[in-house]
């Protein structure tokens, strides 16, 4: 799946040109194969494939926290218990992917490299309704295979430098690109997670809270949806979550997770739908 | 019709090697050295927007002197080359080496067989794990490779400023004694004209940092430059705290600015 080079070694034409700044569109020139996009499906149906299910993004004040579960299911059988679906994009940004898991990574892949390729090439950050633009450009060019079944929605969210506030934009098949308030979620358990997350979104919540409402929605997401796993305290296999401020993107890491997964786990014992979320309990 | 002169390959090539040579001697030099952390650039250049030094892949970067058209070119060319072999393969298997050999190809090619050879010369320069794994190659306009050594300078005054560097650069320095030795030996050695003093407004410096992770390279910011310069500071290293305020991810130095109200 190489790239075409030159017999004699010296640098093909194509990298000598002058022209864009977006690595996508350098391969779509140069190696079209290396896109999702720019493979011919045969005829036929697509066999099974591993999907990757529920997303979700909490905004707080000055940032945002995006977690995703770590199932991808094939059918009614988990495929893998620990698959990473929310990932950094760049260093203001973090996407998180719902879909088929195989065109969902490489998409995401394509992405990080895309962005830090405009930032090389032009020496200064795009803006985060230009990254978003840039992932929805992405997902429209994927349009045939989602016709086919391989369908990939992604999440994305990061923290506008101008404003100083997280921002979180969702996508569709088509391409389309959304602007959402104060928190989101895609994928097979979105139903669930939104729900719990209207219930539990207030304004001016710190980062630290923020983290603990999407565990909680991802809970209520697995608690409800077979495809959307729930925290694994055997294995110690936690929910994927990054948060995204005015310091850049960083993974909460897994001794802090551990902490969050258990005060949630110990909340809802004996009261599985709760969210006690001020440790005073609800009040009845 | 009438007949070409006959101009023998050795005077072709000489023509064209001069032509080049003197397109690269009228401009300023830069200087390519290591230091204990990583391996640092300094340019004359007091301008901020069109760099002399830049990053082409996690652990390598690019420093040219020449015509800028063409040297961007090749930068441009060079960032894609890394791109795209760090995303069909993996980020560990783009070297400096590869690069190097696909520029010299490059260059050789437009050296022989294009109208006009680029007036260029350029380092491509990969930090590794310890010093002794550092590599720092040298291309010129015909696409010859030097492999070298701790220390390079091209430009007008190559040969003056390398012979300085020769006798002055050991392994081992800080970021700040290999600044100060860069510094005086750009600001001796002129290419033409008196010698002069150069402040951090007319340099562009850079930096491959062997302690950070991932993407290594970080411009250095005038007042970073200033402290690291100065004998009475004790700054003498990048800071290596990621944590930074909005804004580029490649610019070190600068206390965060207040968030806009």
């Amino acid at each position: 799946m190489s790239a075409p080079t030159d017999p004699s070694g010296r640098l093909p034409h194509a990298y000598l040109v002058p022209g864009s700044a977006s690595f996508a569109e350098f391969l779509s020139d140069h190696a079209p194969r290396l896109l999702p996009s720019g493979r011919a499906l045969p005829v036929g149906t697509v066999p099974e494939a591993p999907h990757g299910t529920t997303i979700v993004a909490v905004e707080f004040d000055g940032g945002v926290v995006m977690a995703g579960d770590r199932r991808a299911t094939m059918g009614s059988m988990i495929a893998n218990r620990e698959i990473e679906k929310v990932f950094g994009a760049d260093d203001y940004s973090c996407v998180g992917i719902a879909g088929t898991a195989g065109l969902a990574i490489e998409l995401v892949k394509l992405f990080q490299v895309e962005l830090e390729h405009y930032e090389k090439i032009e020496g200064t950050l795009l803006s985060l309704e230009g990254k978003a633009n840039r992932l929805a450009t992405m997902i429209r060019g994927n349009l045939g295979l989602a016709m086919q079944g391989l369908a990939v929605v992604p999440l994305f969210a990061g923290y506008d430098v101008e404003s100083a506030q997280g921002r979180i934009y969702s996508y569709d098949v088509t391409g389309g690109c959304y602007t959402e308030r104060h928190h989101h979620s895609v994928g097979s358990g979105s139903l669930f997670a939104r729900g719990a997350m209207k219930k539990l979104w207030h304004r001016g919540l710190a980062s630290d809270q923020a983290v603990r409402v999407a565990v909680e929605a991802l809970y209520d997401a697995a608690d409800d949806d077979s495809a959307t796993g729930g925290p694994d305290l055997n294995r110690r296999i936690y929910p994927v979550v990054g948060v995204v401020d005015v310091e850049g993107y960083r993974r909460v890491d897994d001794a802090a997770m551990q902490a969050v997964v258990d005060t949630v786990v110990a909340g809802r014992r004996g009261d599985p739908g709760g969210a006690d979320l001020d440790g005073q309990g609800v009040a009845s | 019709m009438s007949m070409p002169f006959y101009v023998s390959p050795e005077q072709l090539m000489k023509d064209r090697a001069d032509y080049a040579r003197k397109g690269i001697a009228r401009g300023r030099s830069v200087v390519v050295l290591a230091y204990d952390g990583g391996i640092a650039f300094v340019a004359e250049n007091p301008s901020r927007a069109l760099h002399k030094i830049s990053e082409i892949y996690d652990r390598i970067a690019f420093a040219a002197v020449g015509k800028y058209n063409e040297f961007e070119n090749l930068r441009v060319a060079g960032v894609r080359y890394a791109d795209l072999r760090g995303y069909s393969y993996d980020r560990s298997d783009v070297t400096a080496r590869g690069l190097a050999n696909a520029y010299a190809q490059t260059l050789g090619t437009v050296f022989t067989q294009e109208s006009k050879p680029y007036e260029v010369e350029i380092v491509v320069a990969e930090v590794g794990a310890t010093p002794d794994l550092d590599q720092i190659y040298r291309l010129t306009y015909d696409g010859s490779v030097a492999d070298e050594r701790g220390f390079v300078a091209m430009g007008g005054a190559a040969q003056s400023i390398s012979t300085a560097l020769g006798e002055q650069w050991r392994p081992g320095l800080s970021l700040g004694e290999a600044l100060t030795l860069a510094v005086s030996v750009l600001a001796d050695h002129p290419g033409d004209g008196e010698p002069r003093a150069l402040g951090p407004d007319q340099l562009e410096v850079a930096v491959l940092d062997r302690q950070r992770d991932r993407r290594l390279f970080r411009r250095l910011t005038a007042a970073l430059v200033e402290r690291l310069l100065s004998p009475s500071d004790p700054t003498h290293d990048v800071p290596h705290d990621e944590a930074h305020g909005p804004g580029p991810h490649d610019v070190v130095g600068d206390p965060p600015p207040a968030p806009p109200a």
